[in-house]
C-alpha cells in the first residue's frame, strides 16, 4: 500500500489513530497513522449488530418477566454464562438459577455484591434494565 | 515511581512492546524487525474453533511466540510470572517498578478503560507495559495507542485476570539481560527460515499457503452452505481478523514486507528488497479482497463482487504467497 492511500474514514474509533505501514515515494516503508477504513467499519458494525440484537431480545425478556436483569447485564458485557462463571467463581448451574426473575430479587447482598463488582455498577443499577441500548460510535 | 520509559506507537501489541522494551536497554530494534525475528506472520483457518459463534482465521503466529522467539534468537534475558491471587499479581508488579524495572502484561482487552467502545470485545491476548505509578494510577505504555495512559489499579486487575479462552492469569513479564551486542543477522536467518517452514511444510492442510487455498474453496461453498445471511456474517468475522487493529493492514503482510525491507539492507542482500515489494502487493491482494467482502456484508455488492471472485483472489494470495516463501527459503 501507498503512503498516499492510507485510509483516513473517520467513524467508530472515537479519534484513536492505528498504525498502518505503507510505501512513500521512495519506496521505504513507514508507519503512517490512520483514522480508519470503511471495510473494516462495516464490519465491525456488524459484529455490533449482532451484539445489539442479543441484547435487545434479552431486555424483551426480562421486560416480561422471563429472566432476571442478570441477563441483561451480562449480554450487555457480552458474556454467556460460563464466563460469567468463571468471573464470579460460581457453579454455572447457579448463575442459571439466578437468571430467573424471582429468584434474583430474594438474592443476598453478597451474592449481588459480586455480580455489581466484575460487572462495575452499584447494586441498585444491578436491577435496572433500560427499555434499549444505544452506542455513541453507531450513531455516526 | 515513574519509569524513563519512551513510548513507541506500533502497530501490533506484541511486537510493539517487545520492540519498546528493548529499546529501553539500548537495543534498538523496530517492530516490524522484532516482528520478523519472531516469525510473526502465519495464517490459519480453523473452522473448529469458534470467536462469537464464527470460525477463527488468524494472520500470525500462536500469541506469545513472537516475544519468545526474540529473546531466545537475540540471546535476552526475560522472566515470565503467572499467578493466581491478584493481590500477588499487583504487588509483584509495584516491586518491579519500584526497581525500576518496566514490565509487560497480558490483559484482557475488554477492561481496559482507554479503549474506544467500538473495540471492546473479550481478547486476553493483548500486551501492554506498564512503566510506573502515580497518584494511585497505573501508567501504561499500550503500543497500539499513539500516547501512553493511566488506568486505575480495579481496571489493570480485572485486565490482568480476564477470564475465558487464553486468560493471561496475571501473567508479567521483564527483562533481566540485554546483551550489548547482538546478532541479529542469524537471528533475522532464523526467524524467516521459521515461517517459511510454518507456511509451506505445515502438515495440516488449514495451515499455511494450503490453509489460504483450503479457505477459499471453504467461502466459496459458504452461501450455499450456511445461506445468505449466515454467510455474510462469516465473511465479517474473516476481514475483521484480516485487518482489525493491530495487524498494520493486510493481515500482517505489511509489516512483514516492511521487515523484508529492513533486512534487506541489515544482510546487505538486494534480492529481499524485490521480495519485499512482492510481499505488499501480496497485502494489497488481501485489501482487494477485503473491501469487495465488506461490499457484499453492507450489501453494496458490485456486479462481480461474487463469492467465487472473493475466492479467486484468496486463491491468488495463496500462489504468491507460495511462491514468496519458497524464493525465501532461497535467498537466506
Amino acid at each position: 500500500m501507498k503512503k498516499k492511500d492510507v485510509p483516513q474514514d473517520i467513524g467508530m474509533t472515537n479519534g484513536v489513530l492505528e498504525i498502518i505501514y505503507a510505501v512513500n515515494n521512495e519506496g521505504r516503508y513507514e508507519l503512517i497513522q490512520s483514522a480508519g477504513w470503511e471495510a473494516k467499519k462495516v464490519t465491525l458494525n456488524q459484529a455490533w449488530d449482532v451484539i445489539i440484537d442479543e441484547i435487545t431480545g434479552v431486555i424483551k425478556k426480562v421486560k416480561i418477566g422471563k429472566l432476571s436483569p442478570l441477563a441483561f447485564h451480562m449480554a450487555k458485557n457480552q458474556m454467556n454464562i460460563s464466563l460469567l462463571a468463571k468471573y464470579v467463581r460460581m457453579n454455572r448451574l447457579r448463575i442459571k438459577w439466578h437468571l430467573k426473575p424471582e429468584i434474583f430479587k430474594k438474592l443476598k447482598p453478597s451474592i449481588l455484591e459480586k455480580y455489581a463488582v466484575i460487572f462495575g455498577i452499584s447494586i441498585d443499577e444491578l436491577f435496572e434494565v433500560p427499555e434499549s441500548v444505544e452506542y455513541d460510535f453507531k450513531k455516526e | 515511581m515513574i519509569i524513563d520509559f519512551k513510548h513507541r506507537q506500533s502497530s501490533h501489541c506484541e511486537s510493539g512492546v517487545i520492540s519498546n522494551m528493548l529499546f529501553h536497554y539500548g537495543m534498538n530494534i523496530s517492530e516490524a524487525l522484532a516482528f520478523g525475528i519472531g516469525s510473526g506472520i502465519f495464517f490459519g483457518y480453523i473452522p473448529f474453533i469458534r470467536l462469537n459463534h464464527l470460525p477463527l482465521t488468524t494472520f500470525r503466529s500462536a500469541t506469545g511466540g513472537i516475544i519468545k522467539r526474540v529473546t531466545n534468537r537475540l540471546d535476552i534475558g526475560i522472566k515470565t510470572q503467572k499467578f493466581r491471587n491478584p493481590v500477588a499479581a499487583m504487588a509483584a508488579l509495584d516491586r518491579k517498578l519500584d526497581q525500576g524495572i518496566p514490565v509487560g502484561c497480558q490483559t484482557g482487552g475488554y477492561w481496559l478503560p482507554y479503549f474506544p467502545q467500538a473495540f471492546r470485545f473479550h481478547f486476553n491476548m493483548h500486551n501492554l507495559v506498564v512503566y510506573g505509578k502515580e497518584n494511585n494510577e497505573y501508567l501504561i505504555s499500550d503500543p497500539i495507542f499513539s500516547d501512553p495512559v493511566a488506568i486505575s489499579p480495579t481496571d489493570l486487575v480485572k485486565a490482568r485476570f480476564a477470564k475465558g479462552a487464553l486468560a493471561p492469569k496475571g501473567k508479567m513479564y521483564y527483562l533481566t539481560k540485554v546483551p550489548d551486542q547482538a546478532d541479529f543477522s542469524t537471528a533475522i536467518t532464523k526467524g524467516i527460515k521459521e515461517v517459511c517452514r510454518t507456511m509451506l511444510k505445515t502438515p495440516l492442510p488449514i495451515l499455511g499457503v494450503r490453509g489460504i487455498r483450503f479457505l477459499a474453496n471453504q467461502l466459496e461453498k459458504w452461501p450455499k452452505r450456511l445461506g445468505e445471511e449466515k454467510a455474510l456474517l462469516y465473511l465479517g468475522q474473516l476481514i475483521r481478523m484480516q485487518e482489525e487493529i493491530g495487524t498494520g493492514g493486510g493481515g500482517f503482510r505489511f509489516i512483514f514486507a516492511a521487515f523484508l525491507q529492513e533486512t534487506a539492507d541489515l544482510l546487505k542482500n538486494s534480492r529481499l528488497n524485490e521480495i519485499s515489494e512482492n510481499v505488499t502487493e501480496i497485502g494489497d491482494r488481501w485489501r482487494q479482497f477485503a473491501v469487495m467482502g465488506a461490499r457484499n456484508c453492507k450489501k453494496r455488492a458490485r456486479d462481480g463482487d461474487t463469492y467465487h471472485a472473493m475466492s479467486e483472489i484468496l486463491r491468488d494470495c495463496s500462489d504468491r504467497e507460495k511462491k514468496i516463501f519458497q524464493e525465501l527459503v532461497e535467498t537466506v
